[in-house]
């Protein structure tokens, strides 16, 4: 089988990543769940480690050295992340536990205070659970109404019904930029457009493609856009909110505590500008003081050689799985970033993933928490394998084998 | 047979195996040979939901004996549930409540039942053992 061709240096790349010499089942760690959540380099191990053993502190109220170092480090990762996504401003990006998180504050704090009995609400098909339930609990608390785009059989968007469905009623509209389960990339910087024609506000839920595609909110004019670091080579529990600062301003605080308020009586409590209204408590320092690093890492690589290898991880895993008898794979979209769902006939994903880790190999399956979406496809769940930028061929050849290994002992 | 001697023969039969796929191509061929349950009694109210396969479970008393009947969409759960079931379906709701269940850990399956939420075996477990606290109350 053919290699691919890249300027990157796949071998040193994963030197950068210590678990990847791990041994599961006595065979070398094959790791293809990557859009559940990526591996971490050296520099973001690094850089938990160095915060904790050097300049551990509560940030922004300190004036000890300690605090100082701190809070630096943490502004320099907010800094960092508005200049990762284009944001106008350092205060237009709000910390969070993760995308679940970012969509959450939204729904709970622009959507109860500005949406009312009748508005519409428009997600899609291929929506997470993240990016449904949230909806769903406002427009119960509201009496809102939430309408979903369809699909066609590739795992497309029908941006004609989508349209159709836009009115003078529609107020929010939050669709997902690449879909976790099929890989779809959405045309969000259309369903942007439309929306706004109709004075809806529209978020975009970025997890799957932070580590993958440029972001520029500018550029797509949503009007928040939110994501999770740990899909990004960067630590767990740490998530960014983008939204525009007039709207933000707008909005009433999420989670009241210290650092939200500027003064506090037992009367009536004033709340902290941005973005410090959003960010009650003491935040998760050491792992938003780590997410530079991971963005540093990503950039160091170079965002559009990640993308054109991964695409051709992609390209490569599509063509070896598809000559597998009886695959077929869920999610056959022209516009999609390196994730393969694939159902085989005869055989229960579950069954799949048990076999395949025996072999050393890690692939997620299930409903993937888009159970709406396995049901327009009439299956219960998928086998999905998911790439990322330290992935290579032979480990794909390492999954093909192991899949017929799969179906000739369920055979 | 008591519950602990046929433990005891599972886990002998295991000791055949020292390779994985010879292990899990015995677990492949119980689960097929398994009796799929009745489907008046694949219910809603029999059905244990992991969150990637379905366990149902079936309990009837017959004989002072409290008998399982199990069944799984995945081949592999439904091997494992074989197991369970044949290790406690036929005995006193006493002896069931009573149980200590050890032959999973020594086979080396105990990730299969601390997977909870994957494949709905723990619970399934936490359930037989439910019933058979259930009966032996009716019972008293």
């Amino acid at each position: 089988m053919q290699t691919i061709q890249t300027d990157l240096n796949i071998e040193a790349i994963r030197s950068d990543f210590p678990i990847l010499s791990e041994v599961v089942n006595g065979k070398p760690l094959v790791y293809f769940d990557n859009a559940a959540t990526t591996q971490k380099p050296r520099a973001v191990l690094d850089a938990l480690n160095g915060y904790y053993e050097h300049y551990n502190a509560n940030i922004h109220r300190g004036i000890h050295h300690l605090a100082e170092k701190a809070t630096s480090a943490f502004e320099a990762s907010r800094r960092r992340i508005q200049e990762y996504i284009n944001a106008r401003q350092h205060e237009e990006i709000i910390f969070t536990y993760g995308t679940t998180d970012g969509i959450n504050l939204v729904a709970q704090t622009y959507g109860r205070a500005f949406l009312k009995e009748g508005d519409e609400i428009i997600i899609s098909t291929m929506e997470h659970h993240s990016n449904i339930v949230p909806w769903q609990m406002l427009c119960e608390e509201k009496g809102c109404i939430l309408r979903v785009i369809p699909i066609n059989d590739a795992g497309e968007l029908l941006m004609d019904e989508y349209e159709k469905m836009l009115s003078e009623r529609t107020k929010f509209v939050s669709v997902v930029h690449v879909s976790n389960s099929l890989g779809t990339i959405n045309p969000v910087a259309e369903i942007i457009e439309k929306a706004h024609q109709v004075g809806a506000r529209v978020l975009i839920d970025g997890a799957q493609a932070t580590s993958h595609l440029h972001i520029d909110v500018q550029a797509l004019d949503c009007d928040f856009f939110t994501f999770s670091l740990h899909k990004m080579y960067g630590p767990t529990g740490i998530g960014a909110l983008y939204g525009k600062r007039e709207l933000l301003e707008a909005m009433p605080p999420f989670r009241g505590g210290g650092e939200m308020i500027k003064e506090v009586t037992f009367e009536r409590s004033t709340y902290n500008d941005l973005p410090y209204k959003f960010e009650a408590g003491t935040p998760n320092i050491a792992d938003v003081v780590a997410s530079k690093y991971a963005l540093d890492y990503v950039a160091s690589l170079g965002k559009d050689a990640i993308g054109t290898y991964e695409h051709d991880l992609l390209t490569y895993a599509t063509d070896a799985l598809q000559s597998i008898d009886g695959l077929r794979i869920i999610g056959t979209a022209r516009e999609k970033i390196s994730v393969v769902s694939f159902v085989i006939d005869g055989v229960h994903h579950q069954d799949t993933g048990v076999l395949l880790d025996q072999q050393g190999i890690a692939i997620r399956t299930g409903h993937h928490c888009t159970q709406p979406l396995m049901r327009r496809f009439g299956i219960p769940g998928t086998s999905r394998a998911s790439f990322a930028v330290y992935n290579t061929t032979e480990e794909i050849d390492r999954l093909v084998q192991g899949l017929y290994k799969v179906k000739k002992m369920l055979g | 047979m008591t519950i602990n001697e046929r433990q005891d023969e599972l886990i002998e039969d295991f000791e055949l195996f020292d390779e994985w796929e010879s292990k899990y191509e015995y677990i492949i061929d119980l689960g097929k040979q398994f009796p799929p349950l009745e489907e008046q009694y694949k219910t809603e109210e029999n059905i244990i939901k992991g969150c990637q396969s379905k366990v149902w479970l079936h309990a009837y008393m017959q004989d002072n004996k409290l008998m399982f009947e199990a069944d799984s969409d995945a081949i592999i759960v439904r091997g494992l549930v074989s197991m369970l079931v044949k290790v406690l379906s036929g005995h006193t709701p006493e002896e069931i409540a009573k149980s200590d269940l050890y032959f999973m850990e020594r086979i080396g399956l105990h990730q299969h039942l601390a997977q909870t939420r994957s494949n709905g075996l723990a619970s399934m477990l936490k359930q037989m053992k439910a019933y058979a606290i259930a009966y032996q109350a009716v019972n008293n």
